[in-house]
């Protein structure tokens, strides 16, 4: 391996598995002083993980780290803050009922009084204008951070970096819940402390704002270096190129029959984007894919439809009907069903066994009078569990105690007892093994094939490619475009979900 | 058999058991008839409120209003019952605890509110308003006449049972079977357990806990008409102190877990009888009647450490 003289930090061959998965194998990088690096790659690439390496928070199972030449172990929070390594992270960690001053210096609050450690008032005032002043912040230090728009809770984190001495700033998506004015600002900011001194690791998914600071660009692709580019060779297309990088064979999944759209979604504006309106189809019998970005709103448009959040505007029809959606009662009276992303916290009631889980969204089929018919609810659940293959020892079996596939079978059981006309996946198979994600894979596509519409969102590629007839990317909240299955490519939705509006 | 041994209705059942043998055999005048009546009316009078409480706390709510509820609602039924038919004053005292449960309910499912801060406002309201509409005076039912059916329907008995008790058991097999055998109670549960889960079920969630919060109110109501016969006097600034809390032992000694989704009708019964038991227990055994809260205290605690120790295990 080629040592470069003078790298701030580098990486050598760094490995990180967890429980057996690889996240990380055998990674380089390097940084060097007063340089801008951006870290790119799609949803689940490494790059978190690489970065959380760096500030301390995971280990890595193999590879070494040198930081100013020497090899050394970050092996907390605390000794990355000691090696001048400063971490912004994508969720801000503030404390909100605190001031702008006691934010910077928390935990190390200047005092005064001795025993009694009293908080040095004027001291940790002074101290934090300075260093607000050096980013150029006109905000009072006393200012309590919930008071401040997301974007200055953001500068305060980074004036707290600086005043911990930081070399290295890793910066994890900083712009993603920023307007576009204080995006301008922290890409300035960045390229001002870039002048005086301080190196930056950047991880974005906006391929523009990269464009815009970095030096260099470095790449991963399933948790390997898929390359670099230095800053004359730094585009949209190589980027994208860089990221997407592989060939994937897939099978075609039948078209849809049908022609008469099942879903009708209008105007349609979520709470986390009141300002973008969103507009799509589904046909009965088509699977359309739901891809985007992380945090394009895909979660958010599902949850409105399903009526688990409120719509701030729109109109949902299906089958031609006009529906009022206030809650997900009522878009389970019309057969519109979601199987949530998150399966502990929406999706079932881990501590309940599998029969009372598998029945509870029709318990009118399986009581008289309001009083349950337990033998009914027991024939019924074991039948599903066999059809489903559900692997468990008995349906008193509770669901926290089964593994994901199962899991999610059992959620598929719970509405597949019904009759549904729009069955919404969100991230159907993640965390769930490769036995079992055929067989969900296998259940969608007969769903379709029996005429129910399905959206699909999906972070991953080979998913969204294998089995969507059509593609529907988003992209900050809006739809950036519709892909049919002839041209849809890796490459095409990457394109559209990065804002990048490519010819097709 | 090895599960029934692990619930927690099981152990405070042995613990009930043991502590009567104990009592018995320390004072035999624990097992005579009117020792016996007289705790199985307590126990069927702070029962029917303590069942209502349990079903708050399995829905992960709390309701610390049911001590003044049962003041203002003493006070109601004895200014009421010398103008009006007993049935319309009975129904009046009932109206009211149904709807103050329900306004509770729509404060904390409609507003968000925290059910800790609706109740203990209404803690502290209907107190206030129980003093104020009695002047502050002790209400009784003098020599008025004409609800003398009434008065033996609450303090009467059937067979040496106190009639409270024979109510108790009826309100606990009804409650049994809505907590255990209806669609209604499995919901309840799964409301207790995962409220955002249960919503994504289409279970109207606020709707469920509102309700509890309704049935919490009319326990007390029937609670109130007992309890008010059976003192035939209410001082309205300490008639029910502290009831909410024997509620929330109760319920809590019976295996309902504040944090909801656990607990059970049996559990309940059996955790107010405990604490009826330990207060007869202060009484016979001589022990000065001033330790009675801290007898009580320290054997709620030891369950509760007992409990996490052996499920530690």
């Amino acid at each position: 391996m080629i040592r470069s003289k003078g790298a701030l930090l580098e990486l050598q061959a760094v490995s990180k598995r967890f429980a057996g998965v690889v996240a990380l194998s055998d990674v380089a990088l390097e940084i060097h002083p007063g340089e801008i690096v951006a870290l790119i790659g799609e949803n689940g690439a490494g790059k978190s993980t690489l970065m959380k390496i760096l500030g301390g928070v995971h280990q890595p199972t193999e590879g070494v780290i040198l930081v100013d030449g020497k090899q050394s172990a970050i092996r907390s929070v605390n000794d990355a803050l000691g090696f001048g390594i400063g971490f912004i992270h994508q969720e801000l960690n503030v404390l909100d009922n605190v001031d702008v001053a006691g934010n910077i210096f928390l935990g190390r609050e200047p005092v005064w009084g001795g025993p009694l450690r009293l908080i040095d008032e004027g001291k940790i005032h002074r101290e934090a204008k300075k260093y607000l002043d050096r980013l150029g912040m006109r905000i009072p230090t006393g200012a309590l951070l919930r008071d401040l728009p997301i974007a200055y809770q953001q500068m305060v984190e980074i004036a707290k970096a600086l005043s911990l001495n930081t070399r290295i700033l890793l910066m994890d998506e900083p712009t993603s819940s920023l307007t576009l004015s204080e995006t301008e600002r922290l890409l300035s900011l960045t390229k001002e402390l870039r002048a005086s001194g301080v190196s930056i690791i950047y991880i974005s998914h906006r391929l523009s704002e990269v464009k815009e600071i970095a030096d260099r660009v470095v790449a991963l692709r399933d948790g390997r270096n898929a390359g670099g580019l230095s800053r004359e060779e730094i585009s949209h297309d190589a980027m994208v190129k860089l990221m997407v990088g592989r060939d994937l064979a897939y099978r075609q999944p039948q078209p849809a029959k049908e022609t008469r759209p099942r879903l009708e979604i209008r105007g349609l504006r979520t709470q986390r984007y009141p300002k973008q309106e969103i507009s799509f189809d589904i046909r009965a019998g088509e699977i359309v894919g739901f891809a985007g970005l992380v945090g394009a709103g895909r979660t958010e448009a599902a949850q409105a439809i399903f009526g688990a959040d409120k719509p701030v505007a729109g109109t949902i029809r299906i089958d031609g009907q006009d529906l009022k959606i206030t809650s997900p009662l009522d878009a389970i009276a019309h057969g519109i069903y979601l199987i949530p992303e998150d399966r502990r916290k929406t999706g079932l009631i881990t501590s309940m066994p599998i029969r009372e889980n598998t029945t509870l969204a029709s318990m009118e089929r399986y009581s008289t009078g309001g009083l349950i018919q337990f033998g009914a609810e027991r024939t019924a659940s074991e039948r599903y569990c066999k059809e489903f293959r559900v692997k468990c020892s008995s349906i008193e079996q509770p669901v926290k105690n089964l593994s994901g596939g199962n899991q999610q079978k059992v959620i598929l059981a719970k509405w597949l007892s019904l009759a549904p006309r729009l069955l919404i996946f969100d991230e159907p198979t993640r965390g769930i093994d490769v036995g079992a994600k055929a067989e969900i894979y296998d259940l969608m596509r007969k769903l379709a094939e029996s005429g129910v519409a399905i959206l699909m969102i999906s972070s991953d590629m080979e998913e969204v490619l294998g089995e969507s007839q059509r593609v529907v990317v988003m992209h900050e909240g809006a739809i950036a475009g519709s892909l049919d299955r002839e041209h849809c490519t890796e490459q095409a939705i990457m394109n559209l979900a990065v804002g990048h509006h490519a010819q097709v | 058999m090895k599960k029934l041994l692990l619930k927690r209705e099981f152990g405070i059942f042995v613990l009930l058991l043991v502590l009567c043998i104990v009592v018995a055999a320390l004072n035999p005048k624990f097992l005579g008839a009117a020792n016996l009546q007289n705790i199985g009316r307590l126990i069927g009078m702070y029962g029917i409120f303590s069942i209502g409480i349990g079903l708050v706390i399995m829905t992960g709510g709390i309701d610390l209003s049911i001590g003044s509820m049962v003041a203002l609602l003493g006070v109601e039924l004895a200014m009421l019952l010398p103008h009006l038919a007993w049935p319309l004053a009975v129904l009046a005292v009932l109206g009211t605890a149904v709807v103050l449960g329900g306004l509770h309910g729509l404060l904390i499912t409609r507003l968000g509110l925290q059910p800790f801060i609706v109740t203990l406002c209404g803690l502290l309201f209907y107190r206030g308003i129980a003093r104020f509409i009695a002047n502050d005076e002790t209400k009784g039912f003098g020599d008025a006449r004409g609800f003398e059916l009434l008065q033996n329907l609450a303090t009467g008995r059937v067979l040496g049972v106190p009639m409270p008790l024979i109510l108790l058991l009826i309100v606990a097999a009804v409650m049994w079977v809505v907590l255990h055998r209806s669609v209604y109670g499995r919901y309840l549960f799964a409301v207790g357990r995962n409220e955002e889960a249960a919503r994504y079920s289409g279970i109207n969630t606020r709707r469920m806990i509102a309700s509890t919060y309704v049935l919490s109110g009319a326990f007390a109501g029937v609670s109130s008409i007992l309890l008010a016969f059976y003192t035939n006097s209410i001082s309205p600034s300490s008639h029910g102190n502290f009831y909410e809390l024997y509620g929330i032992a109760a319920a809590v000694l019976g295996g309902c877990s504040l944090v909801g989704g656990e607990g059970s009708i049996f559990g309940i019964v059996i955790g107010t009888a405990l604490l009826q038991v330990l207060q007869n227990l202060v009484n016979l055994l001589g022990i000065p009647s001033s330790l009675n809260f801290a007898v009580m205290g320290a054997v709620i605690l030891i369950g509760v450490v007992a409990d996490r120790l052996l499920k530690n295990r």
